[in-house]
């Protein structure tokens, strides 16, 4: 296992690579999913809101 | 046409005319900027001419930028470019004429300042003349590529910092041949290519930005 | 026969549309990935030159791959907004700038940490690497044009002028960064893949491409994503907006 996560010399470099990708990509995934849920939940309000004034 | 292209460039230099401490601003720091190096790296003579042409080059090209902002934003707030937008004659040769004006106005004396900067750096004779050469070619490259900057940035906020940000990249090309022909010179090798792949840029240039700020107007104006 | 694509270039049409396709671009993405980090590290054989090191290829070569064609794709969907005025084409530009970016940055990242084992240097002004620095420096410019501008439809065709004229300069910034590379031999180390590529085995090349298809889905399924809060954030005030709103409640 130890071995496997040396990679010879190499690992800091390899696992600075891939973890620094792996990051990223979760990142910007959950920004973006949450971007969109807190959109929906503005927008919603606003809708909801404009319906109980014309009421 | 010819004389309504005329007519813009003569408007923009008396105006420039009337305010010349503008004029004199960008030389003084494309000046600054270049005398600061040798202050900042140190005097050994061999350095400094090593270097000379990317310095000079890269003064160049910040000064250029610097004045870019007010290339059509005076007009603007004046409501003088929403008239240039009416007029019959294509938007395009009227952006070419701001842009050969804002030339002759920011980039010429840079050029004509720049012997001067090069013998500080203790440049040869060839070299000198291949610096203003150079500068002749490549400036004309930024100020069109520049007016397209300026022209998507118009009346924005921060507009001036924005400019820099979207058109330095685009600089590159120039500057990449423009300090290489310098170095070639330095080194005693023929800049012949350089040159005329600067004079390709320019053509393109010259072709496509006037059109292309043109468009960049319309989208800021309307 | 024809299909009606402009019937998909209408963003009430089209939000529904990306929301029912980018779960399965996304679940592939996750698939593929899975297979492809498997492969990377568990199937693909040691380099005989490089050892170890060299399975940072298999990101990074996928991320310097995505920087360009997003950006081409960027400036297609820019190209098309100017073309036909679809509201949805600058939209698509918009959503894909961010995660091109990442990319770019990704790219240099890992190329900077596989640089440093291989060659002993962060970093080397070779041309890849310093024309993927001014396709970063595009992005960002791309980037914050559009975000200063307040009012959507100017910030949406002026950055969509700005990625047409990054496209059109991309070939020229290329060859001279290149030729200007060439000029600087001395400082520079020339590389081709490190000698991976010239020994690259079948097993590494399915990696490398498995790899690549998995950013591929992921792009598209994080773009979608995106691309549909932009379209209910600039089309919030619409009718099919409201009325998709009241119903989810």
């Amino acid at each position: 296992m130890a071995e496997f996560f040396a990679m010879g010399t190499h690992g800091a470099y390899i696992w600075g690579s891939y973890g620094v990708t792996a990051l990223f990509m979760v990142g910007e995934t959950i920004l973006v999913l949450r971007h969109k849920r807190t959109l929906l939940q503005r927008l919603g309000r606003m809708v909801r809101l404009n319906a109980e004034e014309q009421r | 046409m010819l004389a309504a292209l005329w007519c813009i460039v003569q408007r923009d230099l008396t105006l420039a005319m009337r305010h010349r401490s503008d004029v004199l601003t960008t030389v003084f720091f494309f000046v600054i900027v270049v005398s600061l190096f040798p202050l900042g790296v140190g005097p050994d003579t061999e350095l400094l001419r090593s270097m000379a042409a990317g310095v000079v080059w890269v003064a160049a090209l910040l000064a250029s930028m610097l004045s870019l902002t007010r290339l059509f934003a005076d007009d603007y707030v004046d409501g003088t470019l929403e008239q240039l937008l009416l007029v019959p004659q294509p938007l395009a040769l009227m952006v070419l004429g701001k842009i050969v004006a804002h030339w002759l106005i920011s980039g010429l004396p840079l050029v004509l300042m720049s012997p001067l900067l090069g013998l500080q750096f203790g440049l040869s004779g060839d070299a000198l003349w291949m610096l203003m050469v150079t500068l002749l070619l490549g400036t004309p490259v930024l100020s069109l590529i520049g007016a397209i900057g300026a022209a998507l940035t118009l009346g924005l906020r921060g507009g001036g910092v924005l400019v820099s940000l979207l058109v330095l990249p685009l600089y590159i090309p120039v500057l990449i041949f423009g300090a290489g022909a310098v170095e070639a010179s330095v080194v005693g090798m023929g800049a012949d290519g350089h040159l005329s792949l600067m004079g390709a840029i320019l053509v393109l240039a010259l072709l496509l930005a006037p059109w292309a700020s043109a468009a960049a107007l319309r989208i800021s104006v309307e | 026969m024809a299909i009606n694509w402009f019937k998909y270039s209408s963003p009430a049409t089209f939000y529904p549309l990306a929301g029912r396709i980018s779960p399965w671009f996304a679940g592939a993405a996750a698939i593929l990935l899975v297979v492809g980090l498997y492969m990377s590290f568990f199937v693909a054989p040691t380099d005989y030159k490089q050892g170890e090191g060299y399975r940072i290829i298999f990101i990074h070569v996928p991320a310097a791959w995505m920087s360009m064609v997003i950006y081409l794709v960027m400036a297609g969907w820019a190209a098309a907004g100017m073309i036909w005025r679809t509201r949805l084409s600058s939209m698509m530009a918009t959503a894909l700038a961010p995660t091109g970016a990442m990319f770019t940055f990704l790219a240099l990242w890992t190329g900077a940490l596989w640089g440093k084992p291989m060659w002993g240097t962060w970093w080397v002004w070779d041309a890849r690497l310093t024309s993927e620095l001014i396709l970063l420096f595009l992005y960002i410019g791309f980037m914050a044009l559009e975000s200063a501008i307040d009012d959507p439809r100017r910030a949406a065709r002026a950055s969509g002028l700005l990625a047409l004229v990054g496209v059109v300069n991309i070939p020229i910034i290329y060859y001279s960064v290149q030729w200007w590379n060439t000029l600087h031999q001395g400082s520079s180390i020339k590389f081709d893949g490190g000698g991976v590529q010239s020994s690259m085995t079948d097993i590494m090349l399915w990696t490398l491409l498995i790899m690549a298809l998995a950013c591929w889905l992921y792009t598209i399924a994080v773009v979608l994503t995106r691309v549909r809060s932009i379209i209910l954030e600039r089309e919030s005030g619409s009718v099919w907006v409201k009325e998709m709103l009241q119903e989810k409640k």
